[in-house]
């Protein structure tokens, strides 16, 4: 993928960055990304992004699962090798419940974490660009994709008039690739360790 | 502006002057930090427990299964007991992470990390004694229906047994699933501000390249939420199943309708005390005092109290249908085999009784359920308690039962029952340890979340807004 042109918005209270998002949409920017250090409820839909459909994955992988328990079941008992158990009917399905319900929420779940991390990009030895370290900590990061025409001196004050605490232009891949992160910078001190 | 309003009557989920930053600082520093000798004497004691059970289950596997006292009547003993206790163990987790997130109680973020962290290693626990209790341990696959060169001979699924397979394993990689994707933004944060190399690299693996995106955080949120709505049940299914082991059967003393929301109920109880004796050890080695309050504390002993108390009205419905259903072999068992005192197990009932019906009464007392030393002590009692729970029921029913030509001498364990016993306490805290050092115990990003609604410092400003007039108010707030 190709390098791109951002600049960097860092804000440390997400009251400041609600209506910074809406500012900076208004004047026609594009946001690329809000990163944050936990969920912020609301900022999807400051930032115009639409309803997951995660949910509506899950619940085809349950039903898959549902179908997958009582055909096979039900083939074995009473196609494959049907068992008399106490002369009791081949077909029993309200004892076949537990295990379709069982594979009903393995389904589901093992299926939701894939797509969840298929959808994100999510996995081992992955590596992406980080515009700010402290976005896992405590800073709201906004991130906006520069176009030829964006005047980026203009964007960063722009920024900062509506409360930005830090402002940068990065250059940045935004994809992923294999990668390690024991080469980044280190950005904070070493410090003593105490005992815990 | 807040974007959250929490009544000032709360009690605080956060004490102490925080930020973000502070948030992150106080939950990773165990991470950072070089273990204490308590840490390393408690590691090594677990270590050395294990390695007592790898040998005794090592004598088990060689010589077989007569390494145990079990006999022709006692079939099951301490195994299945065990077994039975560890996975109650491990549905306090489960209802702590996923109900109460449900439910929409904010006291969850506190303890859920390190109660869902219970749950995989009780059910880890849990796993070995049916599995190693099948005598020819390297055929255990037989359990699994694969199309296999035996006919193909498929497995039972009208068995309790084969569900209890599914159940057991569907839990434990759902538990495991819904751990590991919260834990993934936690690792995140541990990986940038990580200041040695090696940490950099590994929990860079570990987080999967998470960058906070709020587009990754809407799904993940929606990830949570449909999980929590499938461990739900999952997890009331998963005790259910296992209690018809026993409820299916016609043995008298096991064959009874109430078992299902009696076990769930009971397996709560014991799995809120052993998140309790672990969080009264946690907040106090890693100074977590003001992520797990008295407040966590508090709500705990309420549960305990509450899970007790049906199970104690469990007991007594026993006991009634016991006698009402005029049925002699029910009678036998339950009144002269579990509630006689001078019985060969009565000891056992009444250890029962006391631990977890009549004991936990004292949590009706806010001073009690508010005392670290008491909660600390009743949470061992109820462990012990249920301990013997499931000790009576599947004991005091196998001992004596139709024929009395096959009543069974008195059962004790041999030590390599109780070696393979103590090897998972031995494993349990081994992973627990580990757990505590090298994994964020508290949820750092769910704690930032409800961190400006509930922390202690925060709500002092909510207090202004409920003092202010209400004209004061809208004049502040409305929009003209």
């Amino acid at each position: 993928m190709a390098k791109k042109k951002f600049v960097v918005g860092c804000f440390d209270d997400e009251a400041v960055l609600f209506p910074a998002v809406k500012k900076v949409r208004t004047s026609g920017y594009k946001i690329h990304d809000v990163y944050t250090p936990f969920a912020v409820h609301g900022l999807d839909h400051a930032l115009g992004l639409r309803e997951t459909s995660l949910h509506t994955a899950g619940f085809i992988y349950g039903i898959t699962g549902t179908t997958t328990a009582l055909s096979c079941i039900s083939w074995i008992f009473t196609r494959d090798w049907p068992l008399n158990i106490g002369g009791k009917p081949h077909f029993a399905l309200p004892a076949w419940v537990p295990i379709m319900f069982e594979l009903t929420v393995l389904f589901a779940a093992v299926g939701m974490v894939l797509t969840f991390c298929y959808l994100c990009q999510l996995a081992p030895f992955v590596k992406k660009h980080h515009f700010h370290a402290r976005a896992t900590d405590d800073l709201f990061v906004m991130v906006i994709e520069c176009t030829d025409k964006t005047n980026t001196e203009d964007l960063q004050a722009f920024l900062r008039s509506n409360g930005a605490v830090e402002t940068n232009v990065q250059v940045a891949e935004d994809g992923w690739w294999l990668g390690r992160y024991d080469k980044d910078e280190m950005p904070f001190e070493t410090k003593e360790t105490v005992a815990a | 502006m807040h974007l959250k309003y929490e009544s000032q009557l709360r009690e605080p989920l956060v004490y102490g002057e925080k930020n973000y930053h502070q948030v992150t600082e106080d939950i990773v520093r165990p991470i950072e930090a070089k273990p204490s000798r308590l840490w390393y004497i408690g590691f090594y004691i677990s270590v050395a427990l294990l390695l007592f059970g790898v040998y005794s289950v090592y004598r088990e596997v060689t010589y077989g299964i007569g390494q145990w006292n079990l006999n022709k009547t006692i079939g099951w003993g301490w195994d299945i007991t065990n077994f039975v206790w560890w996975v109650g163990i491990g549905h306090a987790g489960t209802l702590i992470s996923a109900i109460l997130l449900l439910f929409r109680q904010g006291w969850r973020t506190g303890v859920n990390r390190a109660a869902e962290a219970m749950t995989i290693f009780a059910v880890m626990c849990a796993g070995q004694f049916p599995i190693f209790h099948m005598g020819r341990v390297w055929m255990a696959f037989f359990v699994l229906p694969y199309p296999n060169t035996r006919g193909p001979l498929w497995v039972n699924f009208n068995s309790p047994l084969l569900w209890d397979v599914f159940a057991i394993s569907t839990y434990f990689t759902v538990s495991l699933l819904f751990w590991y994707s919260g834990l993934i933004p936690d690792f995140a944060t541990v990986r940038d501000r990580a200041f040695t190399k090696l940490r950099k690299r590994l929990y860079g693996i570990a987080s999967f390249g998470w960058t906070g995106s709020t587009k990754h955080w809407q799904r993940h949120e929606s990830l949570s939420l449909v999980l929590a709505g499938l461990s739900t049940p999952l997890v009331l299914s998963v005790h259910t199943i296992v209690s018809f082991d026993f409820a299916t059967s016609v043995i008298p003393g096991w064959h009874t309708t109430i078992f299902p929301p009696y076990f769930v109920a009971g397996a709560i109880f014991s799995g809120f005390a052993m998140v309790q004796t672990l969080m009264v050890i946690v907040r106090k080695v890693f100074g977590m005092q003001d992520y797990i309050t008295m407040g966590h504390i508090e709500a705990m002993n309420k549960v305990i109290v509450l899970t007790g108390s049906i199970v104690g009205v469990a007991y007594l419905t026993e006991l009634f249908m016991g006698w009402y259903s005029q049925n002699k072999y029910e009678g036998y068992t339950f009144w002269y085999s579990r509630a006689y005192l001078f019985s060969p197990y009565g000891w056992s009932y009444w250890g029962m009784m006391a631990c977890n019906v009549l004991s936990p009464q004292i949590f009706w007392f806010r001073k009690m359920r508010r005392n670290l030393f008491v909660t600390f002590f009743m949470s061992i009692i109820v462990n012990i308690g249920m301990w013997f729970e499931r000790f009576v029921i599947i004991v005091t029913s196998l001992y004596r039962d139709y024929l009395p030509s096959s009543w069974s001498v008195y059962y004790s364990p041999s030590i390599w029952e109780i070696g393979f016993y103590a090897g998972t306490f031995g494993l349990f805290f081994t992973c627990f340890f580990l757990f505590a050092k090298y994994f964020p115990v508290i949820a750092i990003a769910e704690i930032k979340y409800v961190l400006k609604t509930s922390g202690e410092s925060y709500k002092d400003n909510m207090s202004n807004i409920e003092e202010q007039k209400l004209e004061e108010f809208v004049h502040a707030n409305a929009h003209h």
